[in-house]
């Protein structure tokens, strides 16, 4: 039975004739001293060390070593002595390490003559030591035991046998490191030390050059922007629309996050910039008939994902980078550290209330005892007791809103470095990406919605995104609230904000996808969106225009009802291509104004047919409504609000976290006032759209 | 003279954690604060049991065994927050269940279940964390084979404590172990103290007196 010794901990020893086994990777020195029971080493005698390798009883290495077997005979040492200490030292003078800290942890094992093991004790936690007592085998009523003992001395050899009380310790430390030093000499040199930290480099490095080589090596390859109209693959007469979005960007505009990390030098915004053009290069190549084949799979990733951010230096938190998240492309990995920030917003919150409510309970509960206690009306001491209470509540407080600051403010910092590098999907409109905007050829894996924050930190917004497709329908509430700004608003204001903040989403929403892939309807049965919706209406990216009144709605309702019906029937039936040809198969967004004006009985339940069926075939349904306006159908719809995710266009807090549960205040995503920007985004989108039709 | 082989081999061994039966005197407290006057920074208990053998023409009459590893956290004395298996992280994030094992597993000495602790992410009021083992399907300790936990220094891998639970008496539960503030850092005693109970909760009582 092997006993594995922590830390001041003992074990009986069976037998007595024993061997002290020490390894610890580079060459120490190995020693043992003799105590009496007072723990006093008597002399220069009681100390075997190289330069006096035996004692009675005692056998220890002639040199200094990576591994020593030290020979106990317990019987043999003299009555007088109690403890035998093992000792390590390093050896001094010699070049090698001076601390503890730099070497492997030093292992022990206790064994008997056969080499069963007894015990065993790995010295962990040393740093700046240089000498060390190990173990001690030591009598207790007439029998032996070993404890791991691990009592390290940064002085050294000396400083650890004048622990000991040894007169001369000091020129005996001495000897003991001359007799090492003239024995490492004559040894031959260890060989190099293997150093798997630099293989792991040289292991990293490889294959990060791989997009390197791939784009710069080959040149026709090495210019994502500079394809030209006719040889792209896709026909596409706008000519910057063959090229991914984000190299566009990245290309044309150097002060584009893409083109440079934070720090200035090529990090792994430069590398996902010129990944992005990968799926066009190809063909690009061959049809120019000028370089090599490339016959790299154009969507598989040369290398791993670049290193991300730089190790901390000890004692400040790491350098925030964009896309420092894990995930197979620089889109999805901003979206793992969009996620991530928002989790440890949630979590760091948590912390600081957490504390912050314990702080309150317990200075209400000291209070509560003052005041019941009769000593407290003599004098002061009620005072004083009041006043500790309050000094202890300050005191916990303040050190968790530094703890908070301090979270705050590095997520601050990350928040910083990323909103730039965001692609559109994820960007504010206020962002230069959408200044940069280009018809995409891929649909984007999620879509900000708007932003989050806490009371706590108004000054870290997360960008609140969702997977697309669309899971859930939206709900744009127009009506009045409780809680928020929205009581500082009128209902009429309301509404015209709550179709500004639809407009806006169903635009981003068109937008991010390519053309042909989204198609948007609107219900309109009154009129009244038209000022708000007018530039999606005028630009002409809708499917259709809004149709108003009871016969425009059934017909829109009639129509969608129909293609979920249809596509639901071919994907049960599998037979997803035997749909008959005047079917738009697209992912479809129906915009519902004023509901439940214009809609009769059969309309409200082919909505609700929608929005229970029509996610799973791509129809989502985006109301813009307030609840109370349908309160005559009671408890019919409460199916149907649920279903919905609830966005407000005012900043409310009704979200909530997964983790922790907080209630987020969400803001809309809204286009900057005066800003020109939707209309550029919605031109493209409709000119895209108008070439892909034809 | 000097055998290379031999100290490495049985060090690589006792890493995987083969046959390693140290049985600590319960009740015994050792204090773990690193002699360099360092602190500990990240901890992780680690909890292993041998799964139950295969009962039945199916082994679907097996009377499997769950050991389930808690963490709970205290403020003064008062608990805040709890890490167990339907709750794995804590609200702040600073203490990590890796997942709750229902059967257990080889029953050579890997974790089944790991609790880890960021210590330095713990809440400026926390002041105690409390790890403990219970039986979720009633076992004693005397009926699993080969169980043990073991408190392990995450920042380095070296193991601070170790418990062998099988064989050990007839309850289902035990407080292993309890971080606390000490200063600026933080220290880890090792209680081993045995008591009943199904989960945490059933603990509580018996919590209390160690804190």
């Amino acid at each position: 039975m092997t006993a594995e010794l922590v830390r001041g901990q003992n074990h009986p020893l069976p037998e007595v004739r024993l061997e002290v086994r020490v390894s610890a990777g580079k060459p120490i020195v190995a020693g043992a001293t003799l105590s009496d029971e007072h723990g006093k080493v008597h002399g220069a005698d009681w100390v075997a060390h190289p330069g006096a390798p035996t004692l009675p009883g005692l056998k220890v290495s002639r040199q200094a070593a990576a591994d020593h077997r030290l020979a106990v005979d317990l019987d043999a040492i003299p009555q007088a002595v109690h403890r035998v200490s093992v000792l390590l030292a390093l050896p001094s003078g010699v070049g090698g390490p001076v601390r503890f800290g730099t070497v492997a942890a030093p292992f022990l094992a206790v064994t008997g003559l056969d080499g069963t093991e007894v015990a065993s004790y790995t010295i962990t936690g040393l740093d700046s030591e240089s000498a060390v007592v190990a173990l001690e085998l030591y009598r207790r009523q007439d029998a032996w035991k070993v404890r791991a003992v691990g009592q390290g001395y940064a002085g050294g050899l000396a400083e650890l046998l004048t622990d000991q009380g040894l007169p001369e310790a000091r020129q005996l430390a001495g000897s003991i490191n001359e007799a090492v030093a003239q024995g490492l000499a004559r040894s031959v040199a260890a060989p190099p030390p293997r150093t798997p930290d630099a293989d792991r480099h040289r292991h990293a490095a490889a294959p990060a050059q791989g997009p390197d080589q791939t784009h710069g090596g080959t040149a026709p390859q090495g210019a994502p922007g500079n394809a030209s109209p006719q040889q792209s693959p896709y026909g596409n007469s706008d000519p910057q629309g063959a090229t991914s979005p984000y190299s566009a960007a990245a290309a044309q505009d150097p002060s584009s996050p893409y083109a440079a990390g934070p720090q200035g030098t090529r990090s792994d915004h430069g590398a996902g910039a010129q990944q992005g053009p990968a799926p066009t290069d190809p063909p690009a190549a061959a049809t120019a008939g000028g370089g090599p084949i490339n016959y790299t799979h154009p969507g598989r990733r040369t290398a791993a994902p670049p290193p991300t951010a730089p190790v901390a230096q000890p004692g400040q938190s790491a350098q925030p980078v964009a896309g420092d998240a894990t995930g197979w492309s620089m889109e999805e990995r901003l979206y793992n550290q969009v996620w991530g920030m928002f989790e440890d917003l949630a979590r760091t919150t948590a912390a600081y209330r957490s504390a912050v409510d314990f702080a309150d309970s317990r200075m209400e509960q000291e209070l509560d005892t003052v005041l019941s206690d009769p000593r407290s009306r003599i004098g002061g001491q009620g005072d004083a007791a009041r006043e500790t209470a309050r000094a202890k509540h300050t005191q916990l407080v303040d050190r968790a809103r530094e703890a908070f600051d301090r979270d705050l403010t590095q997520l601050r910092a990350e928040a910083d470095v990323v909103e730039p590098a965001l692609p559109p999907a994820y960007a504010r409109w206020d962002n230069p990406a959408w200044h940069a905007y280009r018809v995409p050829m891929e649909i984007p894996m999620a879509l900000r919605l708007g932003d989050l924050h806490l009371p706590e930190s108004e000054n870290v917004r997360i960008p609140m995104l969702v997977r697309l497709p669309l899971e859930r329908g939206l709900w744009i509430d127009s009506g009045y609230s409780e809680s928020g700004h929205a009581s500082l608003v009128d209902s009429g204001e309301l509404r015209a904000l709550a179709l500004e903040t639809a407009a806006a989403l169903a635009a981003r929403i068109l937008a991010v996808h390519p053309p042909g892939e989204f198609s948007v309807h609107v219900i309109d049965p009154a009129g009244t969106g038209a000022s708000a919706l007018a530039p999606l209406v005028q630009t002409g990216v809708l499917a259709a225009p809004p149709a108003a009144g009871a016969a425009g709605v059934a017909d829109v309702l009639a129509r969608l009802t129909q293609r979920v019906d249809l596509v639901q029937m071919a994907v049960r039936g599998g037979a997803p291509d035997a749909l008959p040809p005047g079917i738009d198969v697209s992912e479809q967004l129906l915009i519902v104004n004023d509901f439940p004006h214009g809609f009769d009985d059969r309309a409200v339940t082919q909505l609700r047919y929608l929005a229970d069926e029509g996610p799973a075939v791509g129809v989502h349904l985006m109301m813009v409504a307030d609840r109370q306006d349908a309160a005559a159908y009671g408890p019919l719809l409460d199916p149907l609000w649920r279903s919905l995710l609830r966005l407000t266009p005012v900043p409310d807090d009704h979200l909530a976290d997964p983790w922790v549960g907080h209630a987020w205040t969400y803001e809309p995503a809204l286009v900057p006032p005066g800003s020109q920007v939707l209309q550029h985004v919605l031109t493209q989108v409709a000119t895209a759209r108008r070439s892909w039709n034809r | 003279m000097l055998d290379n082989r031999g100290l490495r081999g049985n060090r690589g061994k006792f890493e995987r954690g083969q046959r390693v039966t140290v049985n600590m005197t319960k009740g015994q407290a050792i204090s773990l604060q690193k002699n360099d006057g360092g602190t500990l920074t990240a901890v992780r208990m680690g909890l292993g049991w041998q799964a139950a053998p295969r009962r039945g023409l199916f082994g679907s009459r097996t009377r499997e065994i769950d050991l389930d590893a808690s963490a709970v956290l205290f403020a003064d004395k008062q608990p805040v927050d709890v890490v167990f298996f339907r709750h794995l992280v804590s609200d702040d994030g600073s203490v990590r269940h890796t997942g709750d094992n229902l059967v257990g597993g080889v029953g050579q000495g890997g974790d089944d279940e790991a609790i880890l602790v960021d210590l330095a992410r713990v809440p400026v009021h926390i002041d105690q964390i409390v790890f403990t083992v219970n039986s979720f399907t009633g076992q004693t300790f005397q009926e699993v084979q080969n169980a043990f936990c073991r408190l392990v220094d995450e920042t380095n891998g070296q193991e601070l404590a170790r418990y062998t639970l099988d064989g050990g008496g007839n309850y289902t539960a035990q407080i292993m172990a309890k971080v606390h503030r000490v200063g600026q850092g933080w220290n880890m005693t090792a209680l081993g103290s045995a008591a009943n109970g199904r989960t945490f909760q059933d603990l509580m009582p018996a919590i209390l007196p160690v804190l």
